[in-house]
């Protein structure tokens, strides 16, 4: 507005000269960020009876980036990531994947998205009744319905290759530790190549080699297979190592967003606690 | 602390009905959508079949034994000595038989598959299992329920003959009877209308088993100690639903066949 009195002709030159550029800038930006972002999350909320665990969650996570949430337990991370692949139904806001919304799709529609999504629980959840290598067919051959038993072996030897398992092909899983446990359970949702990888505290109950392990694997996971993902944590040295970005949660909501060396110099009391024993 | 909602008892076996409605006609859509799971189908019959023989084998066969040496004294006072064989037979086929080894089914299988789904359920192996696109009901609950089904009716059978057999070496501990003579009498009293009624019973006794199992497992709760309810509810739930399906079996077969 200043610069109407300051110059009235620049002000209607410039304005016409943004007019004209932005519709074109627009158009070239929106479809790029739209394709960028995998995961859209706005004003998600979800309790249980009277208890608010997610008040207001708002977070995108972009294709490739590895987002680290850390906060206290029974903040409600793992309810979000539940929530990403509908094993719970948000009371409120929105959440899409790929662009589409959770919330309102069917079964079928669910199933291709799960499909897409692969979920590391924190004990691993291998099937305890199969042995290693019939965990990993198991998606193989009732969600991709390969018959080929050369590609299904090819493709479980490689999955166990990224993970370093391979000696344990025919193991059961009462017979492995639990980092083997962990990396057999990434390997099993590896083999199916997804795009988006939730993982709900990867490194909890490990010892700091076996955490450091599973981290660096996470990262080789990302570069090797380029998926984006949603890294749980409560372990800082799997945060510093695996994240892009991360985001702080505390009391249902997100109180703070950045990169780790952002949010270490942070002055905030609740963000500084996460950094205490962090050089 | 978050206040926590107490929900009358009324209200949540209400509900619990509501969901095992629900939870059987997801079953039953289950069996007829996707592909079967053959392999795992085999296995079930295997695991909760084949495993159960050697209990089922030992209770009858003592069954048999046991209700010979109970009979014989009474038998014998009314001066019917001769008829020891043919009570046996139609008591055991008729009700003895499917009852005790529906209930030592219940226990058995029931019970393990009730804690087999909720183990699963605590670690997380049945979320796993649908977050991968796979369908737990479809691997799990319809394979198992139709195991069941198929092998209690099979194992009730290889019962009724194994507690035949121990009648007869019982009948012979103090008596003398020939194994042809024995079974003879035992097929000749037996009727069409004791066997089929019998043995569609022990389908739902299966059925039963199988499904109740596969329910408490399966909505069992997140902890350890959850396990151990669902093994426990399993098997009580699953016995007192054998004793009803009888009561119910007893007076349609009445209707039917002995007007």
């Amino acid at each position: 507005m200043l610069s109407l009195f300051r110059s009235p002709v620049y002000y209607f030159i410039n304005k016409m000269e943004k007019e004209k550029v932005k519709p074109d800038t627009e158009k070239k930006q929106q479809p790029k960020s739209r394709e960028e972002v995998v995961i859209a999350i706005k004003g998600l909320k979800k309790s249980f009876g009277k208890k608010d665990v997610l008040k207001d969650i708002n977070l995108e996570v972009k294709k490739g980036e590895n987002v680290v949430i850390l906060g206290r337990s029974g903040t409600g991370k793992s309810v979000t990531i539940q929530c990403i692949v509908g094993l719970l139904k948000p009371d409120g806001g929105s959440l899409k994947v790929f662009g589409d919304e959770v919330a309102d799709m069917n079964d079928k529609e669910l199933k291709q998205l799960r499909i897409k999504i692969g979920f590391l629980f924190q004990s691993g959840a291998l099937y305890d009744s199969m042995t290693v290598r019939e965990n990993l067919e198991f998606p193989l051959t009732r969600i991709l319905k390969i018959k080929d038993q050369n590609e299904i072996d090819k493709r479980v030897e490689e999955a166990l290759d990224s993970v370093g398992l391979l000696d344990a092909i025919d193991k059961l899983p009462s017979d492995l530790s639990g980092g083997m446990r962990k990396r057999a359970g990434l390997a099993r949702t590896i083999v199916v190549n997804p795009e988006i990888m939730l993982y709900d505290e990867p490194t909890t109950g490990l010892d700091p080699i076996t955490s450091r392990e599973i981290s660096e694997l996470i990262l080789n996971i990302q570069k090797k297979f380029k998926t984006s993902s949603i890294i749980i944590t409560h372990d800082m040295e799997c945060a510093r190592l695996a994240a892009d970005r991360i985001v702080i949660m505390s009391d249902g909501e997100y109180i703070a967003e950045g990169s780790f060396d952002e949010l270490h110099k942070s002055k905030d009391k609740i963000v500084a606690s996460y950094f205490t024993d962090i050089l | 602390m978050a206040e926590e909602v107490i929900i009358p008892a009324w209200k949540r076996w209400f509900e619990e009905i509501g969901d095992q409605v629900g939870f059987f006609f997801k079953f039953f859509r289950n069996i007829f959508t996707g592909g079967f799971e053959w392999s795992e189908f085999v296995r079930q019959c295997y695991e909760i079949g084949y495993r159960s023989m050697m209990l089922v084998g030992i209770t009858s066969f003592i069954m048999g034994v046991v209700l010979i040496l109970q009979l014989r004294p009474t038998l014998i006072t009314f001066g019917a000595a001769s008829m020891l064989p043919k009570t046996l037979s139609v008591s055991f086929v008729r009700e003895i038989g499917p009852v005790i080894i529906g209930i030592i089914c219940a226990g058995k299988m029931a019970s393990s598959i009730g804690a087999e789904l909720g183990s699963m359920n605590v670690t997380e192996q049945l979320d796993a299992m649908e977050v991968s696109g796979a369908n737990p009901l479809q691997y799990l609950v319809v394979t198992r329920i139709l195991a069941t089904t198929l092998m209690v009716p099979i194992l009730s059978v290889l019962g009724d003959v194994i507690g035949l057999f121990g009648g007869f070496l019982a009948l012979n501990i103090r008596d003398s009877i020939s194994f042809k003579l024995y079974f003879t009498k035992v097929i000749a009293s037996l009727d069409f209308s004791d066997f089929l009624p019998a043995l569609v019973k022990t389908i739902f006794f299966g059925f039963a088993i199988g499904f109740v199992g596969c329910y408490k497992g399966f909505h069992s709760n997140k902890g350890t100690e959850s396990v151990g309810i669902a093994a426990n509810s399993a098997v009580v739930t699953a016995s007192l639903w054998i004793f009803v399906i009888d009561a119910i079996a007893v007076q349609i077969t009445s209707l039917l066949f002995y007007k």
